[in-house]
């Protein structure tokens, strides 16, 4: 629902006052709340980068703090899902069938997921969830979206530290391919803020969204690759050709499977789609200077409703 | 009225604004209208107070002048950036009172170096550490009262061109309160324009020189805050 400004029945207060637009002018005083230009936005974005990272730094300080192990959680957490992965589609359905080094794509694929997912999740949340900072102070609303996926990000970097340790355990050593994860985890990063902008304003209007994206995002992990080769399975002559456009250019797809390329010694190259790093970087590019325009073109609505 | 008061500069001018939010239970959305045509121009140097009943439309107004509630109609114009005395939303109860300095500081839009050179006088303003070292401990081992002086503390670190003070700031003990009475008055001093939201009368016609009354979204008033707080309190009178 639009918020419409309804006019009183009757109005006893002053009328619009053609002196004062022409005072305020004079002395040079600027409409209050309206929106800055994208540049100024941007700008106004970057002063407050500071507050992003130690906001984002805070949440994932204070997450895990009531809890006995405390910040090893950020560890554990990403551990026990690969394993419940592992015993639901590694052992009980047997989808490793045909993939090889499966341990390492499937827990891979686990992560990278897991990183988009959350950030996704995460952007219903970061103005809903932030009325009463968003009601109280005053600041590029941009930044709690922002600082959602940054934190995602910190996350992120635990994930990876564990999984360093599993692909060290599965025989896969860090050599120089593994370089290629930055630049791919770098643009899925990109990926994510955008979509996390577009999820917090489509959620500050519809708040019933937070209640529809777990469904959502179940099936796109479904559609994804995570369990299952996507490389392997448009390769079969099963699938009509739309249908596998639509799976390799899936962009969460494209993000797990450049990552398993880089990390994974028989992940190889025939595996991708041609021209993948392309698409990786226009998805990035997409949704990230899409999500921030579109999310800037609501910014003096946000926390009225 | 524009043209007797040339002489001065206005820092706020509010120009038939209209505010109106949407308030949801279940499926239903209701449009709230809950300030309707106010108009006035507020200068540099005032203090003014904004009184009325619980309801009547003051704290929506100090937001919609914040730039927080953008209103339905009209316009407000402002100097600078008004700001509203308060961080406490950006506060983490499960982060120590450190890191909430250091938090809350970049909230309101302070510097890491100007928080650096701040954060010892904010600490010892609160009195947290007085009874040990609170400072390292997280928010939510606090009492309530240790708690509020923190929150007043950060939040009072600032300075701003229009500043705007809800009631129920100062809260704490005795001490506390007269120090925290003290920096409110330090802060007018260096504030353009002080709005003050309060139900205690005697404290707007103490602090206030001027005092608008609204009363159910409406504008009833606007004067000398003793005469507003007069007329409102012979209304309330009435009523009764």
């Amino acid at each position: 629902m639009t918020l419409t400004a309804t006019p009183p029945a009757s109005d006893p207060g002053a009328r619009p006052h053609p002196g004062l637009a022409a005072l305020a002018a004079r002395h040079g005083l600027a409409a209050s709340g309206a929106r800055p230009s994208l540049p100024e936005y941007t700008r106004r974005l970057w002063g407050r980068r500071h507050f992003v990272t130690a906001f984002a730094t805070a949440r994932l300080t204070a997450q895990y703090s009531r809890a006995r192990l405390g910040r090893l959680w950020q560890i554990m957490t990403p551990l026990l899902n690969a394993t419940v992965y592992y015993f639901v589609f590694g052992v009980l359905l047997r989808t490793k069938e045909g993939v090889a080094d499966f341990v390492p794509f499937l827990v891979t694929g686990v992560f990278v997921w897991t990183f988009t997912s959350s950030t996704v999740l995460a952007g219903t949340r970061a103005l809903t969830g932030n009325l009463g900072l968003v009601r109280a102070l005053h600041f590029p609303r941009a930044a709690l979206p922002v600082a959602y996926a940054v934190q995602q990000l910190q996350q992120l970097l635990f994930s990876m530290a564990a999984l360093t340790v599993i692909l060290c355990c599965c025989g896969q050593l860090p050599r120089p391919s593994w370089l290629l994860a930055l630049p791919a985890l770098g643009l899925q990063a990109t990926f994510n803020t955008g979509l996390a902008l577009v999820m917090a304003r489509l959620a500050s209007r519809t708040p019933d969204i937070a209640q529809l994206m777990p469904f959502v995002l179940r099936t796109w992990m479904y559609v994804s690759g995570v369990m299952w080769s996507v490389g392997h399975t448009v390769r079969g002559d099963e699938v009509p050709h739309l249908a596998a456009v639509a799976l390799e250019w899936n962009p969460a797809a494209l993000y797990i499977d450049l990552t398993r390329f880089a990390l994974i010694d028989s992940f190889t190259a025939d595996q991708l789609p041609p021209h993948v790093w392309a698409g990786a970087a226009c998805w990035a590019l997409l949704a990230g200077v899409g999500g921030f325009v579109y999310f800037w073109q609501a910014e003096e609505t946000y926390g009225r409703g | 009225m524009a043209e007797e008061q040339d002489a001065r500069t206005p820092t706020v001018i509010a120009d038939d604004v209209h505010i109106t939010y949407r308030v949801h239970s279940g499926r239903t959305a209701r449009a709230v209208h809950a300030v309707k045509g106010v108009t006035f121009v507020a200068h540099q140097g005032e203090a003014i107070g904004l009184i009325g009943s619980n309801g009547s439309g003051k704290s929506t107004l100090l937001k919609a002048v914040a730039g927080l509630l953008p209103p339905a109609r009209g316009r407000i114009y402002t100097r600078g950036q008004p700001s509203l005395l308060g961080v406490n939303a950006a506060l983490m109860n499960d982060l120590t009172g450190e890191r909430n300095v250091v938090l809350g500081g970049l909230a309101m839009g302070m510097t890491r170096r100007q928080i650096r050179e701040r954060y010892q006088r904010i600490v010892d303003f609160s009195g947290i550490d007085d009874k040990g070292d609170f400072s390292t401990l997280p928010m939510r081992t606090y009492s309530s009262g240790m708690a509020a002086r923190l929150r007043f503390s950060i939040a009072a670190a600032k300075s701003h061109d229009v500043l705007m003070i809800d009631e129920a700031l100062a809260t704490g003990d005795a001490a506390f309160q007269r120090r925290s009475k003290a920096r409110i008055a330090e802060l007018r001093a260096t504030a353009g324009t002080v709005f003050l939201v309060s139900h205690h009368h005697r404290t707007v016609t103490e602090t206030c020189d001027r005092a608008l009354w609204l009363e159910a979204g409406v504008l009833r008033m606007d004067g000398p805050a003793a005469d507003v707080v007069a007329a409102y309190e012979a209304d309330a009178k009435a009523k009764k």
